[in-house]
């Protein structure tokens, strides 16, 4: 080795050195002090499941019966959905898309475990409990979160409907009377503001880009409008708990979905599909055949092994 | 742009999405549909037809009051997914504020090989240092 390359050695070290500091790994203080340095990173403040978990456990929080089968659904929503995602992950068409799809997995699941944790409450149940025991019937997810990924675009598609329903429901849900869901929303619809974004710039690419890609969008959208309307199905659930200001009627929030959604699919010159509705029944526990191999996958290493960690 | 809504403003969030963003090229030079190779992936990768996207380097800046630090480099479409991409890829770990994407080919670098031309000349020039000047009594921070 000449002196040259031992210079060129520690060249290399010498820079990432300087990087550490840049970022403030050390010398920064663990104060926790947001202000105690300026290049400080910190994993942020933010609401997490384990707060929830922490404030079920002091008997700060409890849900009724009713919030927490409220809870179940929309968490079993992200749950789901997350899942579906996470199967992209190394499948994506090219490795920035990837992590963009696995980023947006592992929101949903964020939302579904605070959700699930706090549903859980109301039956002295975790989120794991609920998550990795229940069988099919008793899962709440609507169907649309359950359909399969097929290619790039019937994800984006799917992926389009959901985070724009999911945006107007969340939104409403800050306004909750339950401080739990209204704080849990609060944190999830920026997420899924990002979700919006993500999905309708792929909408416009896809449609405005090769025959093929326009092709397999409307293709898309063909498989997975049929299952929009369950989304906005009001019950006696939701009648009891828009009255008590926890949530809102699904069905006030079709305007906006429908104004949204048709401005994006007018800029990308797409159709709303004519296909007729699904039966639904996600809610009352009455899935379509997927559900069963999502959980089976799901649910397999935990039942295996129940109570097991690494 | 904002590269995502104002989730303060939720009626007018999406409007902000990027219209004039250069949509992807339909790059077939033959203008035939190439019918993909059969094989497991072309669900998931579409027809093989496609450019590959274009290299953009990343810029985040961590946090108010820093200069954007050059955090890496990736592949996009064109300049909204390039930034929505470095997003992604780049501050999910809370490192940053603020992200600029650049073209790759916009950037000209010096060229490694004159190291010695380029960089050694100021070795050993500590005149060009503030050392020998002596620091004014009472003066603190300096």
């Amino acid at each position: 080795m000449t002196s040259k390359d031992v210079n060129t050695t520690d060249t290399d070290f010498a820079i990432e050195g300087h990087g550490d500091i840049s970022v403030g790994v050390h010398g920064a203080g663990a104060s926790g002090d947001g202000s105690a340095s300026a290049t400080r990173i910190t994993p942020g403040n933010a609401l997490r499941p384990e707060d929830i978990a922490l404030e079920i456990q002091r008997g700060q929080v409890r849900p009724s019966e009713d919030v927490a089968e409220f809870a179940l659904r929309i968490g079993d929503d992200g749950l789901i959905l997350a899942q579906r995602l996470g199967h992209w992950i190394s499948r994506a068409p090219e490795l920035e898309e990837d992590i963009a799809l696995g980023n947006i997995a592992l929101d949903q699941l964020g939302h579904a475990r605070s959700f699930l944790t706090y549903a859980g409450a109301a039956w002295d149940k975790s989120e794991d409990d609920l998550a990795y025991f229940r069988r099919e019937h008793e899962f709440r997810s609507a169907h649309l979160f359950e359909q399969p990924n097929g290619d790039f675009a019937v994800t984006i598609a799917r992926q389009f409907i959901v985070s724009f329903y999911q945006y107007e429901l969340y939104t409403k849900l800050i306004e909750s009377t339950d401080a739990t869901i209204a704080a849990i929303s609060a944190k999830a619809v920026k997420e899924v503001d990002y979700h919006r974004d993500h999905s309708a710039q792929w909408v416009l690419r896809l449609a405005g880009g090769t025959d093929e890609s326009r092709a397999r969008i409307i293709q898309g959208f063909k498989l997975v409008w049929p299952y929009v309307d369950e989304l906005f199905e009001d019950d006696e659930l939701t009648t009891r708990l828009a009255e008590a200001g926890v949530t809102v009627q699904p069905s006030s929030l079709r305007a906006e979905f429908d104004r949204l959604t048709g401005e994006i699919m007018a800029e990308a010159e797409l159709e709303i599909p004519g296909v007729p509705q699904a039966l639904g029944g996600g809610r009352r526990g009455k899935h379509s055949e997927f559900l069963g191999y999502i959980l089976a996958e799901m649910q397999v290493l935990a039942r295996e092994h129940p109570g097991a960690s690494w | 742009m904002a590269p995502h809504g104002n989730p303060e403003a939720p009626a007018s969030a999406a409007s902000e999405i990027n219209r004039e963003a250069p949509k992807v090229a339909a790059t077939n030079a033959e203008g035939t549909t190439t019918a993909p190779a059969s094989g497991p992936d072309v669900a998931s990768h579409g027809a093989k037809e496609e450019t590959p996207w274009s290299l953009w380097e990343v810029f985040v800046r961590s946090s108010r009051g820093l200069s954007h630090v050059h955090a890496g480099s990736l592949h996009a479409p064109d300049a909204a997914m390039a930034l929505r991409n470095a997003r992604d890829l780049y501050t999910r770990r809370n490192e940053g504020v603020s992200i600029w994407v650049v073209p790759a080919e916009a950037i000209s670098s010096s060229d490694p090989d004159s190291k010695g031309s380029f960089f050694e000349s100021p070795q050993g020039k500590d005149y060009r240092h503030a050392t020998y000047y002596t620091k004014s009594e009472g003066v603190k921070h300096l």
